[in-house]
């Protein structure tokens, strides 16, 4: 598919204004365990949005979303199947990410669905080099891992609807947890700020526009 | 509004805020400058930053229009009393996880210096959360609430004690944020807390990983990523269950 699908301009550029998400805080519940696989978060969402308070703003922020974990999920794949003799514990660790990201991109698959989205397709990827060897591997992981929990940290405090808000939060603080793994396998900083950067779209699409395929 | 009043928009004056205050590092450092525009996000991010120094520099020299300006997005009390409440109690939390590192570091135990290491570089990172929580209450008019002083004497016996109780503690942290995360009102008290968040989740995993704990263990507070791919969150009580042997009086609320 084209990058240029991927890239929504206009959010990359909103303002965070003065409102309060009160206007559009739903009183239902969070405590109540709406939690959080698309097929449980879908219908509260749904709900929500049926009610007359949707934002196609969240349904942009979604597919931003799901394309960076289409471009995760296959990452993990692709490592499993092309990198020569990943040690036991790299093998594992990679393992429980690929599963934990092909559960991301289907869960906001179908929450964008459910919201009346469009859910955008998986993009064409290349990892060029990545997969020579395992450092090279854990390296290119840890960019997108970090860029992750930036990018979710980034769209975040744009989201209307609370539910989805509450699904985002639960991904990141997953893509965090996969971040510090990574890294301390690597024998890095597992948490190398007491603040975790946010990047806006442009920032996170420019970090990983390298490994998209430009459409033709 | 007076007509005399020309309405042409003044510059934002940067007051200086007090000396050794957390925001007064945050003026002086540009890279820790960088890192809570970052935090607070977005576009918005300098006005914050402009709103924040005038805030907490409200005893000195004050031009700007007080009131409302110094609240972050927000004219509604009743959304900036909730998001005071989020934050104090995230502050509770933050006090708590501060005074537990600080317990390792003073307590007879010597950690291996990897460990003794990262202990230290969290402990920093608490701490830093601490003066965050409490500027950003401060600048929002409100009260931060007192350091507990947690007890963590029971746990501080030996090195696995203390390995698998940070563990769980940051498990608890991150799973406590993000209960918060949904309810919070002002985008900027938003992205501060995603971004504290997704560091308690990093400590969370690394910890688990250290004290030998897999990606799930025994219940939702332990192992490396306990829930799988989707964290769940955990209510306040869930999580005064968890922090009540700590806190010095044996209960108490936030």
């Amino acid at each position: 598919m084209s990058n240029s699908n991927l890239v929504v301009p206009e959010l990359a550029t909103v303002e965070i204004k003065g409102m309060t998400r009160s206007a559009f805080l739903l009183r239902s519940t969070l405590a109540a365990g709406a939690v959080y696989g698309g097929a449980v978060v879908g219908p509260y969402v749904k709900q929500a949005f049926a009610q007359g308070e949707g934002s196609s703003g969240d349904i942009d922020i979604l597919n931003f979303a799901l394309t960076l974990e289409y471009l995760e999920s296959t990452f993990y794949q692709e490592a499993l199947r092309q990198v020569n003799g990943l040690s036991g514990d790299v093998q594992a660790l990679t393992e429980q990410l690929e599963a934990d990201e092909a559960a991301h991109v289907e869960a906001l698959t179908q929450t964008i669905s459910d919201l009346g989205g469009k859910p955008v397709p998986a993009p064409e990827v290349d990892f060029g080099e990545g997969f020579k060897d395992e450092d090279s591997y854990l390296e290119l992981s840890q960019t997108f891992e970090d860029t992750g929990v930036s990018a979710y940290n980034g769209a975040a405090p744009e989201i209307q609807a609370t539910e989805v808000l509450a699904a985002a939060g639960s991904i990141v603080q997953i893509e965090g947890r996969h971040a510090a793994l990574i890294r301390f396998t690597r024998g890095e900083e597992p948490a190398p700020t007491a603040f975790d950067e946010t990047l806006d779209m442009q920032e996170v699409l420019d970090a990983v526009e390298p490994f998209i395929v430009k459409g033709n | 509004m007076e007509d005399t009043q020309v309405s042409t928009p003044e510059p934002r004056q940067v007051i200086v805020p007090k000396k050794g205050s957390a925001l007064r590092k945050l003026a002086e450092d540009d890279s820790s400058r960088k890192k809570f525009l970052k935090m607070v996000g977005g576009a918005g991010a300098a006005t914050s930053f402009a709103l924040l120094l005038a805030a907490c520099g409200e005893d000195e020299e004050t031009t700007t229009s007080g009131g409302d300006t110094t609240e972050p997005s927000t004219d509604d009390p009743q959304a900036a009393s909730k998001d005071l409440d989020i934050l104090n109690y995230a502050l509770t939390l933050e006090f708590l996880e501060a005074k537990f590192y600080q317990d390792v570091l003073n307590s007879d135990l010597k950690p291996p210096q990897a460990i003794a290491e990262a202990v230290t570089t969290f402990g920093e990172h608490e701490a830093e959360h601490v003066d965050a929580l409490t500027a950003t209450i401060e600048m929002m008019g409100g009260t931060p609430v007192e350091d507990p002083m947690g007890n963590f004497e029971s746990v501080l016996t030996d090195l696995d004690t203390v390995l698998a109780t940070a563990a769980r503690v940051e498990n608890v942290g991150a799973a406590a944020y993000l209960n918060e995360a949904a309810d919070i009102q002002s985008p900027e008290v938003l992205a501060a807390a995603l971004s504290i968040h997704t560091v308690e989740a990093r400590h969370a995993a690394a910890l688990n990983d250290v004290a030998g704990l897999d990606f799930t263990g025994g219940d939702q507070f332990e192992g490396s990523i306990p829930d799988g791919p989707f964290a769940k969150p955990a209510d306040r009580d869930t999580v005064m269950a968890e922090i009540k042997p700590f806190l010095p009086s044996g209960g108490g609320g936030n």
